[in-house]
């Protein structure tokens, strides 16, 4: 072990942190900093930001508490951890709340001075859990946070209230020493962030810096620890949340197919970010409508791709549940939109700042009549990106609205992100339409897409909407036979989609004993948990759906080459019964709808249980 | 319009709008003058045929756009003010005109109609207000007056109607005007005017249902009784009417009071002059109301005609100075944005 200025450094492999406190507390941005700083470190991280609904819920109290758990390594990881190393408790509550789920012998920083007999009392603590024996077995480190921050600030000339705020930043000071991460780059954001208010650029990076020295000279700590750089292939690297990723991807998107890109939508939580990160792209020639309702943000979509848009909608879950009309008017006039739903907790407003996959069958079913759309699924924060484009692709290649689901972990969570070349992202072409004396609304080439004539262009007038159209000259029909012929012509258009989307692939063996098929934001979770038990000597395989409608054509064949097929699902089985609906293959389920992901230590012990194993 | 495909192309004809579908609304439905109207207006303003957009939600009033040789989109219900707004905000240098109900745009859609209004989209609102549901068979709409007996309301509607200029008015629309359909050339006008406005134009049309509200507006518009019961708003001049002009319109107060000129109590120098252009709308407010006073006239006209910055000239606007300052975007730009590090 190396030593330095008195104290051992530790190599770690691997660590999970969790900063917890008020929901005022600035645990959010804390993380997000450390986050940051970590990634430019060249480790592989994850996080799983976690708060409450509640922007600011009554203080000191446990459902008050917000946190940020943040999983980093010197290998490739895919999951935020299940169980943290280190706990920073900014108050009784965040103990309280974050204590079941800590490994064995986690190191626990509490800020004592919130543990006075208020703060004990609100947290519904009976004695005082540091003085009492209930943290036998953790490394206890009681930090005097609130005061030494106090006294680093009382010449700033701040307010009690606004030093009172700065702690979090002592704290993440604390944790820089402790992990051996420079300062520099929050210096550098504060400078930014606080730049015309030289008052809280000083205060904050006085914090900053007592919190590291703090650690330095004080006798608490031991030791401090060094996680190496991660291996991780050659290339530019940024770290990327899944919002900032879908709203990347669209531009992107609108870049490669040389289509304006319009964005109408509301705000909802978790999906708001997005509206705001293309707010900002405006050079990009980004038009983003902050629509009266949602309504109003997905039916602006479908004006602005009939006038030639690349033209998205974002939402979450009940939003998706107030356009479900419109979508069918995007159906039936067979306009290219895309319709963002970053899943959270439901039914109704269900848990909107816990993440959820219970929207597939809404997605893929929940509109009146036979309404087909393409459904798509990102499965990790840089993942978002893709799908994006990808997304794009498909509505604008087949003419369909596309639903694309995230979720709220994938989308707040962040990783690391190997930026693609220019030359890696492929171009998106857009049919054009026939010359004007050729051409019909509802003319189909041969994958049954119509073509798309932009309203405002000489030649091509037409009109088109929610009523029934007849094939190829797009005149109002109700002809019977037309109608049935229409509804088979719009499914079909949305199967051959297959023939354009990469087949399911398969990690580890390709048959055997036992397949796990998911889907979304459970990719990091079952990679990591197949990983694992494949490293114990079991034989696990693992395929992951990013294409759900239509699925890549080589779907059943994978299925059926395993003899057990495992389905985990933060919902009631929705995939389970688009497979077994559609292949008449019995899927076992695993299910667990608790607002979080999945813990990797979980579906592995399930995967070994249906091994005929025990996991240990 | 920017558009130079207009240049050495034959000006239409009222007919060249037609799309030649059998139109469907019932015989002497007010509708068919609406329609002529709006044919007769695009030729006159010089539209080719790719330049105005036809939006509408549902109702019989919905189904114009099929009739046009535009391009039209027939929506969804309550919707085609915010289908409108995303087609206008694409399209900015095209002339966007909504079809709409007194069901369609005042209940279903009444939040996207005073959002238009308040965001200034460059849209031209026609309402075709007949007071009540056609296309349902006869219900009682939100402009229905309290009391109406129909299929929902068999012993009088309990609802207050709303004012549709009032709520327009209300909601900041720019550019606020009623017509009527039995006046073909006061329609004409008023569309002329609405062509010409950038901004939300709120055009109310009283037109008559003849199926299920025949005669709704006979109090106001026919032959015999519209000289005294209806104002026909002109800018600039004094509120006359009657069949001799010999009645005004003064102002008490705030309140407005017709007066007979001939009786020697008053003279056209105490006759309020209308001003469309008025800011405030102060004056545009208490001329919407005079039509919830039986004792007053039924203005008919131009209520208020202000020009602001649209919501897609600001958009452009922001567009045209973040991309001065921040440069075109690109790939390579999207691309290098962020804390970036290198793993060799």
């Amino acid at each position: 072990m190396e030593e330095e200025n008195g104290k051992e450094v530790e190599q770690l492999q691997d660590v999970t942190v969790m900063f917890a406190g008020d929901s005022g507390d600035g645990m959010q941005l804390t993380g997000s900093q450390f986050s940051n700083t970590t990634a430019l470190l060249g480790n592989d991280l994850n996080t799983l930001p976690d708060y409450p609904a509640e922007i600011r819920a009554p203080a000191g109290t446990i459902y008050g508490v917000s946190g940020f758990q943040l999983h980093f390594s010197s290998k490739d990881i895919h999951t935020p951890g299940d169980s943290p190393d280190v706990l920073v408790a900014m108050n009784p509550a965040a103990l309280k709340k974050n204590l079941p789920n800590l490994k064995p012998h986690a190191m626990i920083i509490v800020n004592i001075d919130a543990f006075t007999q208020k703060g004990l009392n609100l947290a519904k603590y009976e004695s005082n859990p540091i003085e009492d024996d209930s943290l036998k077995g953790f490394r206890v480190i009681p930090v005097h946070i609130s005061k030494m921050t106090e006294t680093a600030l009382k010449d700033t000339g701040l307010s009690p209230k606004d030093i009172a705020r700065s702690k979090n930043f002592f704290a993440l000071g604390m944790m820089y020493w402790l992990f051996n991460r420079p300062l520099e780059p929050t210096m550098k954001w504060v400078n930014q962030k606080f730049g015309k208010k030289p008052v809280l650029i000083d205060a904050n990076i006085k914090a900053l810096k007592a919190g590291y020295y703090f650690g330095d000279t004080a006798e608490l700590f031991t030791t401090r620890y060094k996680v190496n750089a991660a291996k991780l292939p050659a290339g530019k690297y940024r770290n990327i949340s899944g919002n900032e990723a879908t709203a990347m991807g669209f531009v992107a998107a609108s870049l490669l197919s040389d289509r304006e890109l319009f964005l109408g939508s509301y705000p909802i939580t978790p999906a708001s970010e997005i509206l705001q990160y293309l707010s900002k792209y405006r050079n990009y020639n980004v038009s983003t409508f902050q629509a009266e309702d949602e309504i109003a943000g997905v039916v602006s979509t479908i004006g602005a791709a009939f006038a030639g848009k690349l033209a998205i909608t974002s939402t979450s879950g009940p939003g998706l549940a107030l356009k479900t009309e419109a979508v069918g008017l995007a159906v039936i006039t067979e306009l290219p939109i895309v319709v963002i739903n970053v899943q959270r907790g439901g039914p109704s407003t269900g848990l909107p700042t816990k993440t959820e996959q219970a929207d597939l069958l809404q997605a893929m079913y929940g509109r009146n009549g036979e309404a087909p759309v393409a459904v798509v699924a990102a499965s990790s924060p840089s993942d978002c990106f893709y799908m994006a484009i990808e997304a794009s692709r498909i509505a604008l290649k087949h003419m369909t609205p596309v639903i694309l689901l995230t979720d709220g972990y994938i989308a707040n969570g962040s990783e690391p992100w190997r930026i693609p070349e220019v030359s890696e992202l492929k171009k998106i072409e857009v049919p054009n339409p026939p010359a004007p004396e050729d051409y019909q609304p509802y003319l189909r080439d041969e994958n049954l897409v119509r073509p798309w004539a932009a309203a405002g262009t000489p030649g091509y007038e037409h009109r088109i909407g929610g009523l029934e159209k007849a094939n190829i000259t797009g005149d109002v029909s109700y002809d019977p036979d037309n109608h049935d012929e229409m509804i088979r012509i719009r499914e079909e258009k949305v199967e051959k989609i297959q023939k354009f989307i990469p087949e399911l692939e398969v990690d580890g063996d390709d048959e055997g004993e036992l397949l796990v098929v998911g889907w979304g934001g459970t990719y990091g979770s079952i990679t990591d948990a197949v990983h694992k038990a494949r490293e114990k000597g079991y034989k696990v395989s693992h395929a992951h759906f990013r294409y759900i409608n239509p699925m890549p054509k080589n779907t059943e064949e994978v299925l059926r080459r395993f003899k057990k097929v495992l389905v985990p699902e933060i919902n009631k089985g929705q995939l389970a019964i688009l497979i077994r609906n559609k292949f008449l293959l019995p899927v076992i389920q695993y299910n667990r709808v608790r607002g979080l992901p999945f813990k990797s230590s979980e579906l592995e012990d399930k995967m070994i249980e249906l091994l005929g194993g025990k996991n240990d | 319009m920017t558009d130079n495909t207009k240049i050495n192309v034959e000006p239409l004809k009222p007919k060249d709008f037609s799309s030649g579908l059998d139109v469907r609304w019932c015989p002497g439905c007010g509708d068919y003058s609406i329609l002529s109207q709006i044919q007769k207006t695009f030729a006159k303003i010089g539209y080719q045929k790719h330049e105005p957009i036809v939006i509408s939600g549902i109702g019989c009033s919905s189904r114009f756009p099929y009739y046009l040789s535009t391009y039209g989109f027939h929506g969804i219900h309550g919707r085609a003010p915010a289908l409108a707004s995303g087609t206008t905000l694409a399209l900015p240098d095209h002339p966007v005109w909504v079809a709409t109900g007194d069901g369609d745009l005042m209940s279903i859609g009444g939040n996207h109609f005073i959002h238009a209004c308040r965001k200034n989209m460059d849209i031209k609102l026609l309402l075709f207000n007949n007071r009540i549901y056609g296309l349902t068979k006869g219900q009682y709409s939100p402009t229905s007056e309290k009391g109406k007996i129909t299929k929902t309301s068999p012993y009088g509607s309990i609802d207050y109607p709303f004012n549709p200029i009032s709520l327009a008015l209300g909601s900041n629309a720019t550019f606020v005007a009623r017509t009527v359909d039995r006046e073909p050339k006061h329609m004409q006008q008023i569309f002329e005017k609405a062509s010409e406005h950038k901004g939300t134009a709120f055009i109310e049309i009283f037109q008559n249902c003849v199926i299920f509200n025949d005669g709704a507006f006979d109090d106001v518009s026919k032959k015999d009784v519209k000289d005294d019961h209806m104002l026909v708003l002109e800018d600039g001049q004094p509120m006359l009417f009657g069949k001799e002009k010999e009645k005004g319109i003064i102002l008490d107060g705030f309140e407005p009071k017709a007066v007979n000129l001939n009786d020697g109590k008053y003279t056209i120098d105490d006759v309020i002059v209308h001003h469309e252009k008025d800011e405030s709308g102060i004056l545009a407010f208490i001329l919407a109301h005079m039509t919830d006073n039986p004792n007053l006239p039924t203005p008919v006209g131009v209520f208020r005609s202000i020009r602001k910055q649209t919501y897609g000239e600001a958009l452009q606007e922001q567009i045209k100075n973040v991309t001065e300052e921040k440069g075109k975007g690109t790939l390579e730009m999207l691309l290098s944005e962020g804390n970036i590090w290198e793993v060799n």
